[in-house]
Order: C-alpha cells, then sequence, then structure tokens
C-alpha cells in the first residue's frame, strides 16, 4: 500500500501543495487531475522518489521510502513527461537496456508488446525515424517489461492514437487486476471500463 | 540478461559507436594543439624539448574538458537519467559505469595517439614511455572529477565554461605532477615518486567521486 502523509511540495519559491494526504490500495487507480502547473508532476516526482517533499512522509507498505529506496524502486516504475528513450538507439536496444535496470523481468517478449501497441515492426529501428507517438508507446512498452506493482504515468496518453491508448487502458486494468497500484495524470477523459478509479484535484489553493 | 552495471556499460559505449564525433573532435583538437606549439618553436630543437611535455600535457587537459559537457546531457534530456535514479541498483555503481564509458571514449584515444605525439616534440623513448604512463593514469582522473562537475551543472544549458572553471583547479594537481615526471624522465631522474602520486590521485577519484556524483545527481533532479 502507498500512504502518503501531510506532504507539501514547492517547485521555486511557489507553494503547491500543502498537507496533502491520501493512500493508494492495491487494484485501485488515482488520477491526478488540476489545470496546468498545479503541480501534478512535481507530485508524482515526489511519489517516485526523484524529489523530497518539504514535509511529510511517503510510506510504501507501512515504511518511509527513504528508508527503503531499493526495495520500492524495484516495486515502481515512472513513465515521466520525457519518454526515456535513446534516439540513437533502437526500440529492441532501449527496452533490453530498461529491462535490465529493473530488478524484476516479466516473461513478457519485447516483440509481442510492441505488437499490442503496434509498433512490432519498428523494432530494429533507430528511435530517431520513429513520431512523437510512436516514441511515446516505446516509452510506455516499458510497462510492460518488468513485473513492477506500482506504476507513475505522467499524461501516459500524450500523443498517442485510440488504438495504443485502448491498449494502455488494457494494461493498466490488467496490473490493477493482478492487484498493482496506479497514479496516473492525465487531462484526457478516458473511459476506464469497470476499474475502480479515484481522484484528487490539485491546485485549489490560488 | 545482463546486470545493470554491464548493460549501462554496453549500452554508452554502443552509443559511442553510434555517434564517432564526440571522441574523434577532442583527439584532433589534441593533435592539432600540439602540433601547432611545435611550429611556433620552429627549429629550436632544446626549447622543443624543454615545453614539450607541459604543451603535450595542457592540449590534453583542454582536449579532455571537451567532451565533459557531453556527459550527461542526453540521458538528463531524454529522460533516462530518472530511470536510472529509479533504479534497485547501487547509483555509484551505475555513475561508474558511466564514468568507465566515457574513459573508453574520451581518454583512450589520447592515450593512444599521445606517442605519436612524444616523438613529434622531439621527447626520447623513455620520456614517451613515461608520458603515455601518465596519460594513461590521469585521464581516468580527469573523467572521475569531470562527471562530478558535470552532474553539478546538469540543469544549466550551457555550462561549458562554467564546467570548466569547477573542474580545472581540480585537475591542475594531476597536471603538475605529471609534467614533473615526464621532465624527471627526461633529465634521467627518478620518477616513480610522481608516478606514485598520480596513482594516489587516481585511487582517491575512484573511491570518492562515483559517491559525490550519485548523490550531486539526486540533489540536483530533486529540484
Amino acid at each position: 500500500m502507498l500512504q502518503i502523509n501531510n506532504i507539501t511540495g514547492v517547485r521555486g519559491d511557489r507553494l503547491l501543495f500543502k498537507n496533502l494526504s491520501f493512500a493508494v490500495n492495491e487494484g485501485e487507480l488515482l488520477l491526478i487531475k488540476g489545470r496546468n502547473g498545479a503541480g501534478k508532476t512535481s507530485l508524482l516526482r515526489l511519489i517516485c522518489g526523484l524529489a523530497a517533499p518539504e514535509t511529510g512522509d511517503i510510506f510504501w507498505n507501512n515504511e518511509s521510502i527513504t528508508k527503503i529506496r531499493p526495495e520500492y524502486f524495484r516495486a515502481l516504475i515512472y513513465i515521466g513527461h520525457d519518454n526515456g528513450v535513446n534516439l540513437d538507439l533502437t526500440i529492441r536496444e532501449n527496452l533490453e537496456f530498461h529491462r535490465s535496470l529493473k530488478a524484476c523481468p516479466s516473461k513478457n517478449q519485447i516483440p509481442e508488446i510492441l505488437e499490442q501497441l503496434g509498433i512490432a515492426r519498428y523494432l530494429d529501428v533507430p528511435c530517431r525515424f520513429l513520431s512523437a507517438g510512436q516514441k511515446r508507446r516505446v516509452a510506455l512498452a516499458r510497462l510492460m517489461i518488468s513485473d513492477a506493482k506500482l506504476w507513475l504515468l505522467d499524461e501516459p496518453f500524450n500523443s498517442l492514437d485510440e488504438q495504443a491508448l485502448n491498449a494502455v487502458v488494457g494494461f493498466v486494468s490488467d496490473s490493477l487486476d493482478r492487484g498493482g497500484m496506479c497514479l496516473a495524470t492525465s487531462h484526457q477523459a478516458i473511459d476506464w471500463g469497470d476499474t475502480k478509479v479515484s481522484e484528487i484535484l490539485l491546485g485549489n489553493s490560488t | 540478461m545482463t546486470g545493470p552495471f554491464a548493460s549501462l556499460l554496453k549500452r554508452d559505449l554502443t552509443l559511442v559507436a553510434r555517434t564517432p564525433g564526440d571522441y574523434t573532435s577532442p583527439v584532433i583538437f589534441f593533435v592539432v594543439c600540439t602540433t601547432l606549439f611545435a611550429f611556433v618553436a620552429g627549429t629550436d630543437v632544446s626549447l622543443l624539448k624543454t615545453i614539450g611535455p607541459g604543451v603535450i600535457w595542457v592540449s590534453a587537459l583542454l582536449a579532455s574538458m571537451l567532451s565533459l559537457e557531453g556527459f550527461f546531457r542526453s540521458d538528463y534530456e531524454d529522460g533516462t537519467l530518472d530511470q536510472i535514479l529509479t533504479t534497485p541498483a547501487p547509483l555509484p555503481l551505475l555513475v561508474l559505469a558511466k564514468i568507465i564509458a566515457h574513459w573508453i571514449s574520451a581518454g583512450l584515444p589520447l592515450l593512444l595517439i599521445s606517442p605519436i605525439l612524444g616523438i613529434l616534440m622531439n621527447l626520447d623513448l623513455f620520456s614517451t614511455i613515461i608520458l603515455v604512463v601518465t596519460i594513461a593514469i590521469s585521464t581516468p582522473v580527469f573523467s572521475l572529477i569531470g562527471a562530478f562537475g558535470a552532474s553539478l551543472v546538469i540543469a544549466q544549458k550551457k555550462a561549458g565554461m562554467l564546467l570548466s572553471l569547477l573542474t580545472l583547479p581540480l585537475c591542475v594537481p594531476i597536471l603538475i605532477f605529471s609534467v614533473s615526471a615526464v621532465l624527471a624522465a627526461a633529465d634521467q631522474a627518478p620518477v616513480a615518486g610522481h608516478l606514485m602520486l598520480l596513482g594516489a590521485f587516481f585511487m582517491f577519484a575512484l573511491t570518492l567521486s562515483p559517491f559525490a556524483t550519485a548523490s550531486a545527481l539526486r540533489v540536483m533532479l530533486g529540484n
């Protein structure tokens, strides 16, 4: 279980949110909403341990994430605004590199994952030659190469078409069915089917 | 299936092989800079012998600086660094993999070309050997110090000047002892002391830099 206790986030001199608390349980999807600049990305970066909150703590299975960093990083996968895709490497090379970084690789084969996302035929093409949406799909393919439980997705649907969007929604609900947790920011209205969705809204303070 | 260290090293070396411009330009700078000094010295062979080691060394140091700005640049910009920072593997170890890859692309070519420049500068055989040895010990130190410097300026777009200001002073002791070693070799004086000190600098940088760089990266990306 992921538990956020009274965290305060700032960017520069600006207060983004104060004393924010919530929890995400197994099988839950939490959507983080808010206008541009409300601090959605900052919140995700705090939760994935890239930044430290001004105040408050984040707990994973009742332990502070700063104390169990390797274990926590093993459990999470973060898809940021930037794709984490190197343009001079092929899709296969990029994904194999990311697979080796993550400690618990899944049994899914890379070509099969790419098939679901509709980019299987570009497997050995350097990512420089892919479109923005295709690069985004490569980033999202990372979700399926590890067995991470906690998915942190920052605007996952940016530049995706209908087919890829449905594939990703499918990935998320499969993961939730297996007892995963997902936090996502998104501006789009997505049909999540019968997945249990909760929402938090950032940016009321200013 | 390989471990994170080996796979990061392999990935960085693959990238080096795909972008030859990154490692050829420091070498060209090194050769051109040294050669120009040889022109200035004209026919004065003894002058060349005196300033030779210093010239080669200053050129090598400046050439090493050229490649530092790109140390974490592309990984920072495309978001790969966020991924590297959220892996269970120890970050200093991954930083070390990047440092080794950087040395292979930036330091090793300088090392390979240096004997030719030694001969060009009219150094005798023994001095040339010592020159190569000093470059072999010192270029890894530049990569180690450079990694730390590059991690501090990671968020700056045009940080070349700032990076040089940060790292050059730290490299000056290396420069001093390397040049004195080569000059001592030319005078048939003992060189072991100089080389041992260089070795000590190397060990010092090797044990500290990966940890310092890892902490700096966490702080810089946390902002």
